[in-house]
């Protein structure tokens, strides 16, 4: 009996504490997900302080970055606001399919995702960025337990990246293993980093690694549309997976669909907001190379960069 | 951790024809091995078709618990949801807003300053145990502050501040049901030893569905995964209290309810109290695991921190939660053997509250300092005292040695090449029957025909779950891990026995090491023997030495110290009264300690996922990004009844061990 008494008191409370500066929206906070790496993190802080200027509540949660869109498609969280097309397309696809979000436009930004190797390795094999160097130079990829194979370390399972597929397809010498995180991956790279030894690994631009460690994409024949589904396709005629993924795939944002209506403000502004390659790269830098915390590099970049965000802002809100 | 499962199954003791039913599983076991090649393929692993589909069979099942909120179809998932989103958000939305000034009811405007809560906390450590605990306790929150990781912290410990008295109350509650009614006593017993063996994946996902991702969820995964030792302890407590001091109530004419909140809780208060000591541990061991699934604070700033590859910052977070562990342990046992003061009738209030008044004034003067002094408030990141750089620096520069580079190379090879592959491409050869037979042989020589049953049933289920080999690959790394570490802890532990003092040293090191978070390790270790079955193997050893160690020591000191002089006397050497007298003493103890590394091992090699493996850890992870509830809980209790069938053969195994040395 008490605690209702209290939380109508909360309710009312909330309702009398937050006087609208944009009628419309709804008091209730937004909730904005935020992930393990740092650009969707100070992204959403961008954004969330965007809102936070228009008068909305904001709050963030942690979570992870498949399962969010279960979470969206429920309404238990807002919007989502980095959907990679080879990383997360299949779970946005899925979740689309279920109903509850929808495709709220995509950034300007590209995402690429493919093997990697960081700068050192192409002294050992000069032959890169061409896939086809790769045969050659495996000795320089083996570890103890690969034999004369090279070793690729692949991204964890979940992600679903059919590197041993490609390895197969293309009669490539290596042993393909899965890292169990994103985290390993680096630290794979880190290990390697002080006295250079080569590796190849599954990374993905933009991210925070560009600028630790520089590093090339390897080249593999171009994408076709259904190289995976269709044999044909790709310069080998009877295999699947004998091309690259995509060198330009999209980058998405996604929105809960009850948003419109409780919060048409937000989700006006939502739809305009369009991030570019170097800007995603610019707010990664400020927390990874800087040290800044997330909400200070957020704020720090909303200063710098008004130009940018204010076109995307309703009239007379600033 | 683990003697729930056994208590509740006696078993009997041995028998005569023992040594010749073991010796026929052993001859089946050996002989269905040999004979592999000309096995049929159904005797080697079971057919896929005779799986039955047990995942899609719980998913049905718990669809039609779940409810859809959707369609309005009633279900489980409306009450838990309205829990959720109505009581359990109030509270956690209060603690939020005091401690971090998260925008909710009662909307105290700003957090409360850093200084504030340290002094306070600092008198409250004075009070419960001295000078020691009030500088642990000051200590703490002065370096949280100073580091950078202030506003995180109190994110962790304000969900903490619901999960954990969440916790206290239920297994309070449930603790009195099973002490009152032997029925609920004989239900919950399996329930919990399954829940304390259950990987904490197989909570997380349940917790997301049910209970809303974010802190809400990571409240009701701590919550369950805290409260079973609480369960425990209580009914425990309330077993042992003494006739006379029930008698004594009754005679004073207490009603039922004064007999249990006037007799029987305080009187169990010391068994009360090590529950409480242990929920809260148990809640800080969660605080990294529930961030994959919205818990805000120290656990998803690490993730994100390894996720940018910044190891000395996440250092730094790790030894915040270790300070945070070790703070709340001292206090909550401080508390336990504090006892209640009692003061002459007619000592004036402010005598009698005079640490309460400290507290409070300490905690005005701060608060009001703080609202001049910005530094006094909040610690800006920049002011921070944080040194993650240079402790990055200093750790590459470390693992990049010439001659820690040759040292764990070999060792990378000579275990990889040459030990663990090997051992682990054997078991997987082993004929499915046949290594069914040699666990319940294992089972049997240790506890008799009862775990040996279970020991059957347990397995022949993993089988039917259609995870075999992957279970396998988990037990493979199981195994290693603790052989590994029985090397390590068993000298260590001897060695730490002979003196007092290196003893506590150790034990320290132990408690350290145990609350450490373990995800931190696992990017050092991968930088050292890369993504291989070492790396998996070692960094579960680092959390299987401990237990072993720690009951090693514990079991070689509580020989009576009659015993050793008799063994003195007669002259024995050292290592003549060590193997002849300690050890057999010390051995019920010791195999507890044994067995609770085989549950940790379990444990830790569902985190070991995070380095990459290709065992049950690795499906799970998976599972945790969608909505498969059936296969995940599948794969958890697939873990859940390995660990069983170890738990319930060595605990009986000393248990039978205890009796025959006449320990009780």
């Amino acid at each position: 009996m008490k605690l209702k008494h209290l939380m109508s008191a909360a309710a009312l409370a909330m309702v009398s504490a937050t006087p609208g500066l944009s009628a419309e929206d709804s008091s209730e906070p937004i909730v904005i997900p935020i992930h393990n790496w740092s650009s969707q993190i100070v992204m959403s802080h961008v954004v969330g302080q965007m809102y936070e200027m228009m008068g909305n509540n904001v709050e963030y949660v942690t979570t992870d970055s498949q399962a969010v869109y279960e979470s969206v498609r429920l309404g238990d969280v807002t919007l989502e606001l980095e959907v990679w097309e080879g990383a997360f397309g299949a779970s946005f696809r899925a979740a689309l399919e279920k109903g509850g979000l929808h495709d709220a436009g995509d950034h300007n930004a590209v995402t690429r995702e493919d093997w990697w190797y960081p700068m050192w390795t192409k002294d050992a094999c000069p032959g890169l960025p061409d896939w086809e160097a790769l045969n050659d130079c495996a000795h320089l990829f083996a570890t103890p337990e690969t034999g004369d194979k090279g070793l690729f370390l692949d991204g964890p399972v979940d992600w679903l990246k059919h590197g041993k597929e490609r390895a197969e397809a293309l009669g490539l010498n290596y042993v393909v293993r899965n890292a169990g995180s994103a985290a390993a991956l680096w630290a794979h790279i880190g290990a390697a980093e002080a006295d250079k030894t080569p590796v190849l690994v599954f990374n993905w631009t933009p991210n925070f690694a560009e600028a630790v460690w520089p590093g090339e994409f390897v080249e593999f024949p171009a994408w076709e549309d259904g190289c995976d589904k269709d044999p044909a396709k790709g310069p080998i005629p009877d295999k699947l997976y004998d091309c690259g993924n995509p060198a330009d795939g999209y980058m998405k944002k996604a929105a809960w669909d009850g948003m419109k209506d409780k919060w048409p403000n937000a989700y006006e502004v939502l739809t305009k907001i369009s991030f570019t390659n170097p800007q995603i790269a610019e707010m990664a830098k400020l927390v990874d190379i800087e040290d800044y915390e997330p909400e200070e590099a957020a704020e720090i970049w909303l200063e710098e960069n008004e130009d940018i965000w204010k076109q995307w802002m309703p009239e007379g809100a600033t | 951790m683990a003697d729930i499962a056994t208590s509740a199954l006696p078993s009997r003791p041995a028998t005569p024809p023992r040594d010749r039913v073991l010796q026929a599983l052993l001859l089946l076991a050996v002989l269905l091995t040999a004979l592999k090649p000309v096995l049929p393929d159904m005797l080697i692993r079971l057919p896929e078709a005779w799986i039955p589909p047990f995942a899609a069979w719980l998913d049905a099942f718990f669809e039609a618990i779940k409810g859809d909120p959707a369609t309005g179809r009633f279900g489980l998932m409306m009450i838990t949801r309205w829990f959720a989103e109505g009581p359990l958000d109030f509270l956690l939305g209060v603690a939020a807003n005091l401690l971090e000034g998260k925008y909710r009811w009662p909307f105290v405007s700003d957090p409360i300053p850093w200084s504030a809560i340290a002094v306070a906390g600092a008198v409250l450590g004075y009070y419960l145990g001295g000078w020691k605990i009030a500088l642990l306790a000051g200590g703490t929150f002065v370096w949280t502050a100073t580091m950078g990781q202030w506003e995180i912290t109190m994110q962790t410990l304000s969900v903490l501040a619901v999960a954990a008295p969440m916790g206290f109350a239920i297994g309070l509650v449930v603790g009195i049901a099973a002490w009152k009614w032997k029925a609920v006593d004989t239900a919950i017993r399996p329930v919990l030893a399954v829940m304390q063996t259950l990987p904490f994946y197989t909570y997380l996902l349940p917790a997301v569905i049910f209970f809303k991702v974010g802190p809400t969820a990571g409240a009701i995964a701590t919550t369950i995964y805290a409260t079973p030792p609480m369960i425990l302890m209580t009914a425990l407590g309330l077993k042992k209290v003494s006739p006379e001091i029930v008698e004594a109530g009754k005679m004073s004419g207490c009603t039922r309810w004064q007999m249990l909140t006037k007799v029987y809780i305080p009187s169990a208060r010391t068994e009360i109290l090590v529950g409480v000591n242990q929920v809260i541990m148990l809640s800080l061991a969660m605080v990294v695991l529930t961030a994959f699934i919205g818990m805000p604070g120290l656990g998803g700033k690490l993730l994100a921190m390894m996720n940018s590859f910044k190891l000395g910052r996440s250092i730094e977070i790790g030894i915040t939660i270790v300070l945070v562990a070790i703070m709340l342990d001292q206090m909550s046992k401080a508390w336990v053997h504090k006892l209640p003061e009692h003061f002459e009738k007619g000592t004036p209030w402010h005598v009698r509250h005079k640490y309460l008044l400290i507290g409070i004034t300490g905690f005005v003067a701060f608060f009001v300092l703080a609202q001049f002094v910005e530094y006094f408030n909040e610690v800006g990141r920049r002011q921070s005292l944080s040194m993650g750089r240079e402790i990055d620096s200093v750790i590459k520069d470390f693992l990049a040695l010439d001659v820690v580079q040759a040292v764990t190379g070999t060792i990378r090879y000579v275990l990889n090449v040459w030990v663990l592959v090997p051992f682990r491409d054997a078991l997987l050869w082993i004929p499915t029957p046949a290594f069914i037979l040699f666990v319940m042989a294992f089972a049997y020589a240790l506890g008799g025909k009862r775990p040996a049953i279970y020991a059957a049933v347990f397995f022949t289920l993993v089988a039917l779950s259609g995870w075999w080999d992957r279970s396998i690959i988990t037990l493979y790394s199981v195994l290693s891990a603790v052989f590994i570490s029985t090397l390590i802890g068993l000298p260590l532990g001897i060695f730490a026995a002979r003196s007092e003092k290196w003893a506590n040293r150790i034990l320290i090191v132990c408690d350290t090491a145990q609350t450490f978070p373990s995800f931190i390790y696992l990017l050092p270790a991968i930088m050292l023997f890369g993504i291989t079955d070492t790396t998996v193997v070692l960094s579960i050893v680092i959390f299987t030495t401990v237990p072993l160690t720690r009951y090693t020591i514990e079991g070689l000191r509580a020989v009576p110290a009659e015993m050793t002089e008799a063994a003195d006397m007669s002259g024995c050497t050292r290592w003549q009264k060590l193997t002849s007298v300690q050890f057999p003493l010390a051995m019920p103890t010791l195999a507890v300690g044994f067995n609770q590394a085989i549950m940790f091992a379990f444990f830790m090699v569902i985190i070991a996922a995070f380095i990459g493996t290709q065992d049950l850890g690795q499906e799970l992870q998976r599972t945790l990004a969608g909505t498969d509830l059936g296969k995940n809980f599948v794969l958890g209790i697939n873990v859940s009844l390995m660990a069983l069938t170890f738990d319930l053969a060595i605990m009986s195994w000393a248990n039978r061990r205890r009796k025959a040395l006449g320990l009780g």
